[in-house]
């Protein structure tokens, strides 16, 4: 490329780039929106569904949860944000002890959101939900039992 | 309101010590200019905020106040606030004098330009010599300041700072002598009023406009502002020159490389778009003269602020090798060869004179 040849093709990349920037500045004349900026407080925020924001534990209208208490999420955990405490309970359908899930405590200080125990659960009992208002004053709050006071098993996740 | 002060006034003033009026007059002049310093110094981050907002997609700072013009007020609330920290092995008195150097060498600038007529702190016979003279100490307080803070990242960013002024004053000098070939004077307002039909961005027609590309370019380049800045370089230098200043020294050298943008942005309207004078004459007639004069000279001003800003926010930061490159191979050499034909031009009177 010759001497003035590069002067003229370095004004005509500049001015590309100031086109594409000045587009932005002057929606008016693109006639396009161009502001992307969502103001939070003032406007709901808008998460996408896969969004990652804390585990949850699904419950249905009975108050019935699918978690067998069978430990799998607590193993998979790598950084033991997990605690599975479980019981020996007299089943009243067969009439024999069975292990069950007392409390499904989960450590949401700890968490990564690696998303492990979601795929190791074998009856997808826990999943994520798209909640990040995790904020608090005090650090015992983000220690949660997802497993609702008087929940249950759901009937036939077992089979 | 300020009327004009000549370098006779300076002189008696100096003569007669006692004469209070003239110690009035001039600590009056001071604390205007101090005043418009701190204030445009202030509003210019804000629009710089807010342009680089829009430039980015984003909105800019629109919390504090209205639409925002109170946030940089309390960002220099916050840093006079804050701790001076002075570095334990630095050199304490340069680490100190760099930042007023660099303030007093914008000031100095801004003291020469006209705003309107007669709206002028100095207006003395050499006043494009002295903007010239005077723009290029402000690196010496970056290269004292640096040299102070005794840190390597600072003395790399003030190094380079020295080698981009020393390159880019050349085709800035260039540039104003075009301008200085069209008006035959060196007086501020003589240039300004040499252009009362037409301006010389449109007077010296081809040279003119490269002429003021020239001074675009370069002046970008002395203000330190992207994509010459090298000396910042936050990737590379941390924060360049100032990377051990807190508090109030940091916001002086923050302030000054505002100022510095608006002084360039004034030198520009002054020598290519006919400083206070309307367009076309339009607002000839009206009353308050100087107030209209301030009006457009403030806008012209604001429009170059606005395109240095768009520069700043579009283009990638250039490497050394090709800021010298720019400098020595291309604009020094056309600044070169456009001097003369402006030369050739103004001799054999082929401007272009409206009315």
């Amino acid at each position: 490329m010759t001497y003035f040849g590069k002067i003229f093709y370095g004004i005509k990349t500049l001015w590309t780039g100031m086109k594409v920037t000045g587009g932005y500045f002057f929606p008016n004349i693109t006639r396009k929106k161009y502001v992307i900026t969502r103001q939070y407080p003032d406007e709901p925020a808008v998460v996408f569904p896969r969004f990652k924001g804390e585990v949850v534990m699904w419950h249905n209208e009975n108050n019935e949860h699918r978690c067998t208490g069978c430990q799998a999420c607590e193993i998979a955990c790598p950084n033991g944000s997990i605690e599975i405490i479980w019981k020996r309970e007299v089943d009243p359908e067969t009439g024999k002890k069975k292990k069950m899930l007392d409390q499904h405590i989960y450590h949401l200080s700890m968490c990564t959101m690696c998303s492990l125990c979601i795929q190791a659960c074998p009856t997808n009992a826990i999943m994520w939900s798209t909640n990040f208002h995790n904020a608090t004053y005090d650090r015992g709050l983000l220690t949660k039992v997802l497993n609702k006071p008087g929940s249950k098993l759901m009937a036939g996740v077992e089979e | 309101m300020m009327n004009m002060l000549s370098i006779n006034i300076f002189q008696t003033w100096l003569e007669q010590t006692h004469g209070i009026w003239y110690v009035l007059v001039l600590a009056g002049i001071a604390a205007i200019y101090l005043g418009f310093f701190a204030v445009a110094g202030l509003m210019l981050v804000y629009l710089e905020r807010r342009v680089a907002g829009y430039f980015q997609l984003r909105l800019g700072p629109n919390r504090v106040g209205p639409w925002g013009l109170l946030q940089t007020i309390a960002d220099a609330l916050k840093l006079v606030s804050k701790e001076i920290f002075v570095p334990k092995m630095a050199d304490k008195l340069l680490y100190k004098a760099g930042y007023y150097i660099v303030i007093i060498a914008a000031l100095l600038a801004l003291a020469v330009i006209p705003f309107a007529r007669q709206i002028q702190a100095l207006d003395f016979n050499v006043g494009l010599f002295f903007i010239s003279a005077v723009s290029s100490v402000g690196v010496l307080g970056i290269l004292i300041g640096a040299w102070g803070s005794r840190n390597k990242y600072s003395l790399i960013g003030a190094m380079r700072s020295g080698l981009q002024m020393i390159s880019y004053e050349l085709s800035a000098g260039f540039a104003i002598i075009a301008v200085v070939l069209m008006s035959g004077t060196l007086k501020m307002t003589g240039i300004v009023e040499a252009q009362k039909h037409t301006w010389f961005l449109f007077q010296g027609h081809l040279p003119a406009i490269i002429a003021f590309m020239i001074f675009l370019i370069s002046g970008t380049a002395e203000t330190n502002r992207v994509p010459f800045d090298l000396v910042e370089g936050e990737s590379e230098l941390g924060a360049g020159f100032h990377t051990e200043y807190s508090g109030m020294g940091f916001a002086f050298f923050f302030l000054a490389e505002f100022i510095n943008m608006f002084i360039i942005a004034a030198l520009g309207a002054t020598l290519f778009l006919g400083g206070w004078l309307a367009p076309f004459g339009i607002t000839d007639g009206l009353p308050a003269q100087w107030l209209w004069g301030i009006i457009w000279f403030l806008l012209k001003v604001f429009v170059l602020i606005f395109l240095l800003m768009w520069f700043r926010w579009t283009f990638p930061r250039i490497r050394i090798d090709q800021l010298l490159t720019l400098e020595w191979k291309y604009l020094l050499p056309i600044g070169l060869v456009n001097t003369v034909i402006m030369a050739w031009m103004v001799w054999k009177d082929w401007l272009i004179h409206l009315g």
